[in-house]
């Protein structure tokens, strides 16, 4: 095996197009649990840690840039206020020392369907700046998981940043699971309200082979709230708009029965989670959105 | 490979490093520092904790090749001297360690919990010693060693 100490991106690259079996390794939270137990032995460990250009986030236009290495921990710390609810699925990955060194970067690599980011990042409608030696590939959440563990990352590719759109609206994650810390989510759920263009996004994790957005409880939420003049003149949402949209959301899963919980709890409990959040997010929005007289 | 690290401040050299080891790995077998405990060897149960320039990560999950160059704290480098470390002495005297398989990883959490907040609420003790395990003390004389090294600290 041979370790590569790349010192800037585009020295990564040329690494990555010359040996695209190379394992990238940032926080080590994944890569290396593969390594002590013997599950993986690749030619070659990436080390990104060295890279300046990766380790910072920064405000484009409508969204935040953030580089592939910038811990949970400075997510949680520095970026509460522009991205609520990534903040929010930050603070409930893992303990203290993970958080120290994990990133979204890597949880977008692992692209494990339980991976905690993944929910907001789709429901927010972020985008995955990928690079290679060949240029920049802008890849939407959406169309960024395609399988269990697997990405739509070319060989030759490495994720540079991921663009997460700053919505100024209210955006929720939860996440259920056997204790408060230390915990791979059962299942997991993110909304985020779009105002500006009158769309929802609702997604879910840890309940099918990826995590996905739940497509029919969106427009079901925002054809509701369109039609009542819900943006304008916020009201509490009817009881049936709130249950149909947790069944909605739970027949958007595919999940399986495993160690962490059944299919038929998951289902259950994401109902719960996006009928709660919704809740959260509007008495955000209907809180916000009452005139000041 | 060869991976060059501060450890506990001083400079340090490890030869015939597989590349695929862990800085735990190298700490403890290497470089004869026990300390940093090695159990789960997934980052679940905190008993390998250190600080890496300054922040407490899972030794167990930080690949020796990303340690170089850098500055490494164990817990065999909080004491100074033959003067344990506050946080030591406390975990001593509330009884907070039994089996002690845990302790070094505790302590070296405690010891950041402390730095950064130095009256921290029973919550914020919880919510800094979330990633250490421990399966025999019990984790009630472990708060009370926090609260008493805070306390300590403040009087």
């Amino acid at each position: 095996m041979d370790f590569l100490r790349p010192a800037t991106l585009a020295e990564a690259l040329a690494l990555k197009a010359e040996r695209p079996g190379a394992v990238p390794i940032a926080g080590g939270t994944d890569v290396m649990v593969e390594l002590n137990f013997d599950h993986r032995r690749p030619d070659a460990l990436l080390d990104l840690t060295g890279i300046a250009e990766l380790r910072d986030w920064s405000a484009v236009p409508g969204a935040v840039r953030l580089g592939a290495g910038v811990p949970y921990r400075r997510v949680i710390d520095e970026l509460g206020g522009r991205l609520p609810a990534l903040a929010t699925a930050s603070r409930s990955v893992g303990s203290p020392q993970i958080r120290n060194r994990g990133t979204v970067g890597g949880n977008l690599g692992a692209a494990s369907p339980a991976g905690d980011a993944h929910p907001v990042l789709l429901a927010t409608g972020a985008v995955v700046e990928a690079v290679s030696t060949r240029g920049t590939r802008m890849i939407p959440a959406t169309d960024f998981y395609l399988g269990v563990k697997r990405n739509a990352l070319a060989p030759d590719e490495l994720i540079a940043a991921v663009h997460v759109p700053e919505t100024g609206a209210p955006q929720q994650f939860a996440k259920v699971g056997t204790r408060n810390a230390m915990v791979i989510a059962v299942c997991s759920f993110a909304i985020a309200l779009h105002p500006a263009t009158g769309r929802v996004g609702a997604a879910l994790g840890s309940a099918a082979p990826t995590p996905r957005r739940a497509t029919a409880a969106e427009d079901f939420l925002a054809d509701e709230l369109g039609a009542g003049d819900q943006w304008e003149s916020p009201t509490p949402l009817p009881d049936s708009t709130r249950r149909r949209f947790g069944e909605l959301v739970a027949a958007a899963a595919s999940p399986v029965d495993d160690v962490r919980g059944t299919a038929a709890y998951r289902r259950h409990a994401l109902s719960v989670l996006a009928r709660r959040t919704l809740d959260w997010a509007w008495q955000g929005y209907t809180g916000r959105g009452r005139p000041c007289a | 490979m060869r991976v060059n690290v501060t450890v506990n401040g001083v400079p340090r050299r490890a030869d015939d490093v597989w590349e695929g080891e862990s800085l735990l790995f190298v700490l403890r077998e290497r470089l004869g520092l026990p300390g940093a405990k090695n159990a789960c060897e997934q980052g679940e149960c905190g008993s390998c904790t250190v600080y890496l320039d300054g922040v407490p990560v899972c030794a167990c999950l930080v690949a020796a090749g990303q340690a170089e160059g850098r500055e490494v704290r164990t817990v065999e480098g909080l004491a100074d001297g033959g003067a344990l470390d506050p946080v030591q002495e406390a975990f001593i005297e509330a009884g907070a360690v039994q089996c002690g398989f845990c302790t070094p990883g505790l302590v070296v959490a405690a010891h950041d919990l402390l730095a950064r907040v130095p009256d921290p609420s029973d919550p914020e003790i919880r919510e800094a010693l979330a990633g250490n395990l421990c399966r025999c003390t019990g984790y009630e004389k472990i708060l009370d060693a926090v609260r008493l090294a805070a306390r300590r600290a403040r009087s």
